[in-house]
């Protein structure tokens, strides 16, 4: 059975993506992320244009997170001061974002631009999750886990500003989380992620956030800098597709529930290496287009004014 | 959402300039209005939500012996072709050339071989054939460089089912009746394409005869186009309402489960 997209302007095969959103969902649910870093990719490749992919999979995060968040806050695991903060930063951070896409746009690199910037953070953090993840299973395996300190003191804890964040047990600069949600929203616009993959690593080790309290802020603040996505992508290019977010989402949310089932028989350190591996996979997949020769050099772009 | 009227207006006084050039070569003896008649199977395409391309059959009749082109073309827009060039190892866009009149669709159905029916200036002048398209680029470029851009636009539209690969056929049922098939694919651009058919004989054309294939997004998908375009802040909220209310809505549900 196949639908037409009114804004991709192109007709898909229903099951095709309820099979996506829920695949995807799946694996959002065992590793507790968004999964938009699968999906856009995945978006682009079944033929969707970038610009109607990254916008339309910022609306379908939107669910997604919500979902998430409800489920966290029943356990009390939203650090909400510190996800304003957070969310502050990330709406300057994707605002400015969204600017660049359509600059991008304009002059024709977009694709590069959202191609490196999945090689190069993608593989960044596949590699360090892979590293981190791999340590934790040796250290277990011989025994002699041993607890350090709750976090160090840096540079960083020296910043002006300073807040106190009672559910993080943090008294910390709010310039650190303002800077850390602006970068992630930049990306976040351009990439048409949401930003957990950065985001939770970032609060982990940058921020010294306890574990516990890490997914559900991240996703508390990914459901506001997401929304901005949406908002400004449908007023700047007219690219969010509502057909298909929902289509997306609809998948994503039973998959979602699925994965969160099965993420119960795997252990932490061995779920991340997994994840990590994942994440490597689509960063080595799309490094691997930008260096292999194109079947035609030359590429259509129809209309600066788009949907014309 | 197809702004270009004004461009299919200028293609239509165009053509019946270059119509009026060759109809005073017609003889005498052959009365226009009657010569050439010719219908489609429905002369307007809904884009719904079951939309997967569409075929209309373009059929006809003509008073003398002849052979059949048919024209088919979707109003203009501007169109960037870009080059990628490997800058250090990697594929990057380094050049681009703009065509400000790059047809949407363009499909092209002849009963003989192009080159022997009509004269190459006469061709060019009608724009039948891909290769006689005027793309109108924004900028001139080398002559080869040039070419090698319109064939790519050509060869890119090609791919995506928006042009005709080489000349589809026009059947003849006996002399005087003939047809063909249009094949629409689901990527069509919506607006009023030109639909024009030209009875040749001699290496000439003795009468055309014109009609308009109307393509729209109808129902629900004209709807939320037209949302989206002219009510984009609002069609923004909306959908992320949408999204806050379908997340909460599976968090509740699957709560119970």
């Amino acid at each position: 059975m196949t639908i037409y997209l009114p804004i991709a302007e192109m007709s898909v095969d229903v099951f095709l993506i309820l099979l996506m959103g829920g695949g995807v969902g799946f694996l959002s649910g065992l590793f507790g992320v968004g999964g938009g870093f699968l999906m856009t990719p995945l978006l682009i490749f079944i033929g969707i244009s970038p610009a109607v992919a990254v916008a339309t999979e910022a609306n379908q995060i939107v669910a997604a997170s919500v979902s998430g968040v409800l489920a966290h806050m029943r356990r009390r695991n939203v650090d909400f001061k510190m996800g304003t903060v957070l969310t502050a930063g990330g709406f300057a951070g994707s605002g400015l974002g969204v600017l660049i896409f359509t600059f991008l746009r304009e002059i024709g690199q977009v694709d590069l631009v959202v191609q490196l910037s999945y090689v190069v953070f993608l593989g960044i953090v596949g590699f360090l999750m892979l590293f981190e993840s791999a340590r934790a299973i040796f250290k277990n395996r011989a025994g002699t886990a041993t607890r350090g300190k709750l976090h160090q003191h840096t540079w960083l804890h020296g910043l002006p500003f300073k807040m106190r964040f009672r559910r993080s047990r943090l008294y910390i600069s709010a310039l650190l989380p303002l800077g850390i949600g602006f970068f992630v929203g930049i990306l976040a616009a351009i990439m048409g992620v949401g930003g957990g993959f950065l985001m939770v690593p970032a609060m982990i080790y940058l921020l010294g956030m306890p574990t516990a309290v890490v997914v559900g802020t991240s996703l508390f603040q990914i459901i506001f800098v997401t929304a901005n996505v949406t908002f400004l992508q449908a007023i700047n290019n007219q690219t969010v597709d509502v057909v298909l977010a929902l289509l997306l989402l609809t998948g994503a949310v039973v998959g979602a529930q699925i994965g969160t089932k099965a993420s119960g028989r795997l252990r932490g350190e061995e779920l991340r290496g997994l994840l990590a591996l994942m994440v490597l996979g689509v960063s080595a997949k799309i490094g691997v287009e930008l260096v292999s020769t194109p079947e035609d050099v030359y590429s259509i772009n129809e209309t600066p004014g788009f949907g014309l | 959402m197809i702004g270009m009227a004004p461009i299919s207006k200028y293609a239509r006084i165009f053509l019946m300039i270059a119509t009026g050039l060759v109809i005073s070569q017609i003889p005498a003896s052959a009365s226009r209005d009657d010569v050439l008649v010719i219908d489609l199977s429905q002369d307007l395409i809904g884009i719904s939500t079951s939309f997967s391309g569409a075929d209309v059959l373009l059929f006809g009749a003509t008073q003398v012996e002849g052979d059949i082109i048919v024209v088919v073309r979707a109003p203009s827009s501007q169109v960037i072709v870009r080059r990628k060039n490997r800058v250090a190892g990697i594929w990057v866009n380094t050049e681009e050339l703009v065509f400000n009149k790059a047809p949407g669709f363009y499909y092209v159905a002849a009963s003989a071989p192009l080159k022997d029916l009509l004269p190459g200036p006469i061709l060019e002048s009608l724009q039948i054939g891909t290769r006689q398209i005027a793309f109108k680029p924004h900028l001139s470029m080398p002559g080869n460089k040039e070419e090698d851009f319109r064939k790519a636009l050509v060869r890119n539209k090609q791919r995506s089912g928006l042009y005709t690969s080489g000349i589809e056929e026009v059947d003849f049922r006996g002399d005087r009746l003939f047809r063909t098939r249009v094949a629409l694919p689901a990527n069509v651009p919506t607006g009023d394409y030109q639909v024009t058919v030209y009875l040749v004989s001699g290496r000439a054309i003795s009468d055309i005869s014109e009609s308009i294939l109307r393509v729209r997004k109808v129902g629900f998908e004209a709807k939320v186009t037209e949302f989206a375009f002219e009510q984009a802040p609002l069609y923004g909220l909306i959908a992320i309402i949408i999204a806050l209310i379908a997340g909460w809505f599976a968090s509740v549900v699957f709560r119970k489960i």
